[in-house]
């Protein structure tokens, strides 16, 4: 077959032939089809922003892991196995499954019961207008700076593996976005969602059967790691193919973390906040139509998140086996981004490690294959954005517009509102992209940014659930003092880079594990301080929290339903399932 | 779950899959027939011809279970 030269440079990592093209341009046409189709379906405000609350446990439980599971998602994950090694898969797992459990059987219930639109709404109810406002300004303009660097990202991604040129990736997948979310709302975002879902485990499973086939199973994988790392003289090899057994020790591991980081930064706090309290996730299980539903989607979500590393991690660790150079036969050494995509690592034609899922889909995909591979990237990229803007658009329309600006809207003018949010969040998206295009360390601030406010707003939210002592005041001020303090941290070891050492308890810690410490102490500190602040204000009266706080919210009993037919039952059994990987893959 | 009129999201999963299916069992037949010489290490394991097949009799099974025509009848029984 004949390639397609006019949208290819002469050096990519892969080529797409016209049988690619085609599968790609399908997906294009089907997601612009979805939200024409969709349209007449979002004419009230519970239809445009909540998809009318009326999902299946298994539609918003897909759509609540897709819309975590972005392109870049993979691809960097991916990267990071080839990077750190299995350890990696720790995000994965004790990263996600608990979090996600908790947020079924512990949560969603108040989430549900006080039939809130947004997290910042319910942030509203509980501690009122102060701290809704905070956490809903934050959020807003913190998801659309998101997507706009998560854009120039994967543009610069399409350049390196396809030799698409960066504008015409930017635009193409802004506008397709801006037209189907402003189109269908959340219920065309959840769609394409559920179908991104399909394509990235239809495109990226071949990838790992293939390549156990190749490196001789998982046994043979080991083997082969072990014995690449020895010979580029790695320290203590066999920590890539083991979860807990190196995390005695920092220096024991090439992440620099011990199990105290992973365990109760990366567990207890960051999975958690992110699991529960970002707006992006939680808005799809809000969208359910019963509670039931609203509490087993999550755990659906979590039944595969436990699988993503079957398409993600075991693709690096296929690379750090397998990958050799075509022309030399020497072993692949993948290296940073900023070093392979400098002009002297171009010259060198050096790989970054992100490009190490492209490399093993060019290894093992030929035409059509390739294609659907390849959409499978854009799709989640694709949906990663729709999901950040819709979420923009529901707390913008609710929390600042609703509550700051017109109190009075009616639910025409929200959904109007809506629409236009939609335009404009894909707008500023596009407006970041070109930002970071021209100066590229403002990516590491917003990224740093985004993730000051998380830890805090778990600690915030979880307190406001669980203890009803909990006070206005204490609230706004814990969130305040627990996004002040991780951004305090974070300067600190900008401005002294030795300074690691007491923020993450060792100078062996790396990016990843900073961000856990930093996590972690942020989050005691809201804790600490909501709890002091609340002792020494008044509390709410009892009547203002029924519905809102354990203890004076009545959830209703599944007594009338089947074992089988009940969320804890399946939460057990997932729960059962992760801790027989961790004791496998100790 | 439903939209607008009958279709399901699963219809669209379907077509997505069959269509999907169908273009990459005929890539991978015609690179069979014409002796393509494609630098993919795994060509002889003819992952295209059994992957794509897997996916077009994923999306055919769907798209005719949850057809509009399937639905509405369906819909139609419930009271």
């Amino acid at each position: 077959m004949t390639h397609v030269p006019a949208l290819l440079a002469a050096s990519t990592l892969v080529h797409l032939t016209p049988v690619d093209l085609a599968i790609v341009v399908f997906y294009f046409v089907l997601v612009l089809a979805i939200g024409l189709y969709l349209k007449e379906r979002a004419n009230t405000g519970e239809d445009f922003f909540m998809a009318g609350r009326e999902m299946t446990a298994w539609v918003a439980g897909l759509a609540f892991l897709s819309a975590n599971l972005g392109s870049l998602e993979l691809m960097g994950w991916a990267g990071n196995a080839y990077k750190y090694g299995i350890l990696a898969a720790h995000w994965y797992w004790i990263g996600a499954i608990p979090a996600m459990l908790f947020l079924s059987l512990v949560m969603m219930p108040f989430y549900h019961i006080c039939r809130t639109h947004s997290v910042p709404g319910y942030l509203k109810l509980r501690f009122g207008e102060s701290s809704r406002t905070l956490s809903s300004i934050s959020f807003a303009f913190m998801t659309v700076l998101m997507s706009g660097i998560n854009m120039y990202a994967m543009a610069v991604v399409m350049r390196v593996v396809l030799g698409w040129d960066i504008h015409f990736s930017i635009w193409v997948s802004s506008i397709t976005v801006a037209v189907y979310v402003a189109l269908g709302g959340l219920r065309s975002a959840i769609f394409n969602e559920v179908l991104q879902f399909f394509l990235i485990w239809a495109g990226a499973l071949l990838i790992p059967i293939l390549g156990l086939v190749e490196a001789g199973g998982w046994s043979g994988l080991k083997a082969r790691i072990l014995q690449n790392l020895t010979e580029q003289h790695v320290a203590n090899p066999g920590a890539y193919t083991h979860m807990w057994s190196t995390l005695g020790d920092f220096g024991n591991n090439p992440m620099g973390i011990n199990w105290v980081g992973i365990v109760f930064g990366l567990g207890a706090v960051i999975s958690m906040g992110y699991w529960t309290t970002d707006f992006l996730v939680v808005q799809r299980v809000l969208s359910a139509k019963d509670l039931r539903s609203a509490k087993l989607a999550p755990i659906i979500g979590a039944a595969f998140k436990m699988m993503v590393p079957f398409i993600v991690i075991l693709p690096g660790l296929l690379g750090l086996a397998l990958l050799r150079d075509p022309h030399t036969g020497n072993l692949l050494r993948l290296v940073p981004g900023d070093l392979a995509w400098s002009a002297a690592g171009q010259a060198q034609g050096l790989h970054g490690y992100d490009e190490v899922l492209p490399l093993m889909l060019a290894r093992y995909c030929g035409p059509g294959l390739l294609g659907l591979g390849i959409t499978a990237l854009i799709a989640g990229f694709m949906s990663g954005m729709a999901g950040n803007v819709s979420a923009f658009a529901t707390v913008w329309t609710y929390d600042i517009y609703g509550a700051l600006i017109n109190k009075h809207a009616s639910d025409e003018s929200k959904v109007k509102m809506g629409r236009w949010c939609t335009l404009v969040g894909v707008a500023v998206s596009i407006g970041t992209a070109y930002l970071v295009m021209q100066s590229q360390s403002i990516m590491d601030y917003v990224q740093a940014l985004f993730s000051f406010f998380i830890a805090p707003l778990f600690g915030t939210v979880l307190l406001g659930m669980l203890w009803k002592r909990a006070t206005p005041a204490g609230g706004f001020w814990g969130l305040f003092a627990g996004t002040a303090s991780s951004v305090g941290m974070w300067a600190w070891v900008k401005v002294d880079p030795g300074a690691v050492k007491y923020v993450a308890l060792s100078s062996h810690a790396q990016d990843q594990a900073q961000n856990m410490f930093r996590a972690l102490w942020c989050w005691l500190i809201c804790v600490a301080v909501t709890v002091v602040v609340s002792l020494v204000t008044k509390p709410k009266p009892d009547a203002e929290l029924t519905g809102l706080v354990y203890g004076l919210t009545t959830i209703p009993h599944e007594e009338h339903v089947s074992v089988f037919h009940r969320p804890v039952f399946w939460a057990v059994v997932v729960g059962a399932v992760f801790v027989i990987l961790q004791i496998v893959f100790w | 779950m439903k939209s607008g009129g009958s279709l399901s999201i699963w219809f669209f999963i379907g077509v997505s899959m069959l269509v999907n299916g169908i273009l990459i069992t005929g890539a991978g037949v015609w690179e069979f027939a014409s002796h393509a010489n494609n630098p993919v290490l795994t060509l002889n394991h003819h992952a295209s011809i059994w992957w794509g097949g897997v996916l077009l009799i994923f999306g055919a099974v769907y798209c005719y279970r949850f057809s509009p025509v399937r639905e509405r009848a369906r819909n139609a029984g419930t009271p």
